[in-house]
């Protein structure tokens, strides 16, 4: 039977998985946004996991209140990074502070 | 039993494809990778019996935020090759990192009690008698939580204003219809008779 700790394991190994991206792909911004979408999706999961054992339906709207925000950082990170591509032709964002004073 | 099959099924399957994500050499196919994550995890969302959500995540994720990842990736001219140098630099950190927030999320996850007085059950929820889960959904997001609701739509419009002023420019060079101005000519400013000489031309 599948328990809670199945859907936590899963959620835990997705999140740590979107870590690692983050790490994997330092200079490529577009995946770095893809990796935080992952880390979302398993908190989303363990917000409905834990909705659905506690019968309760609290966390199905926090997970949509989470879904909220995703979609709105996914806007605003891509247009920061189009933005970033048209001054400088790349996305590469290690050198993203070269014009810090 | 079904439901076990399903359950490693979808598991194992955004699992799978959150690795390929990370870890694909052409930003497309990460993005379309994704898109099997996001369809997977509505498979689990059914299975935990939020359908509303599961239908949600396909709209939201699949249907807005990857296809605009997808028209990100193929609108700007990327040198993919060049952001890859150095990568694997970083991938002893990386792993440590990644290591010890596993290890610490499986402990807790493993060796969790629920609190005193929370009631954790066996079978997964479905929504009360007679409600569907969308209406289970509707009756606390317009009731207990309308403040918050509200408030995540003012979020999204203040993203997407901040989106559109973000991206919007006015380019230089281009011929852009002014009423105000067309509306102020009139035939004094801009007509006139001249005599052209022959052989000479006009000066304007």
């Amino acid at each position: 039977m599948i328990g809670l700790t199945h859907y936590l394991a899963v959620s835990a190994a997705l999140f740590v998985m979107g870590v690692f991206g983050i790490f994997l792909n330092r200079r490529n911004i577009i995946i770095i946004l893809m990796a935080l979408e992952l880390i979302l999706l398993a908190v989303n999961i363990n917000l409905v996991a834990f909705s659905a054992f506690l019968h309760q339906v609290h966390g199905q709207i926090f997970a949509m209140f989470v879904l909220t925000v995703a979609a709105g950082e996914a806007a605003i990170g891509l247009a920061i990074l189009v933005i970033y591509f048209r001054g400088r032709g790349t996305v590469a964002v290690d050198q993203a502070d070269l014009m810090k004073g | 039993m079904t439901a076990v099959f399903a359950f490693y099924l979808f598991a194992v399957t955004l699992l799978i494809g959150g690795f390929l994500v990370i870890t694909s050499r052409n930003p497309v196919h990460s993005v379309l990778w994704l898109i099997v994550c996001f369809f997977n995890a509505a498979g689990l969302f059914i299975l935990l019996g939020a359908e509303f959500l599961a239908m949600l995540l396909v709209i939201v994720y699949v249907g807005a935020v990857a296809v605009l990842f997808l028209f990100v990736v193929m609108m700007l001219d990327i040198d993919f090759k060049a952001l890859q140098r150095g990568a694997l630099k970083n991938l002893p950190l990386g792993l440590a990192i990644s290591g010890i927030i596993l290890t610490e999320v499986l402990l807790v996850a493993t060796g969790w009690q629920a609190g005193q007085g929370v009631i954790l059950h066996e079978a997964l929820a479905g929504p009360p008698e007679g409600m569907t889960n969308t209406q289970w959904i509707g009756s606390q997001l317009y009731t207990r939580y309308f403040f918050v609701f509200s408030m995540s739509g003012l979020l999204l419009l203040a993203s997407m204003i901040g989106a559109i002023v973000l991206t919007h420019r006015r380019r230089i060079g281009n011929r852009r219809q002014d009423i105000a101005v067309q509306n102020a000519r009139t035939p004094a400013g801009t007509l006139g008779v001249g005599k052209a000489g022959l052989g000479q031309g006009v000066e304007l």
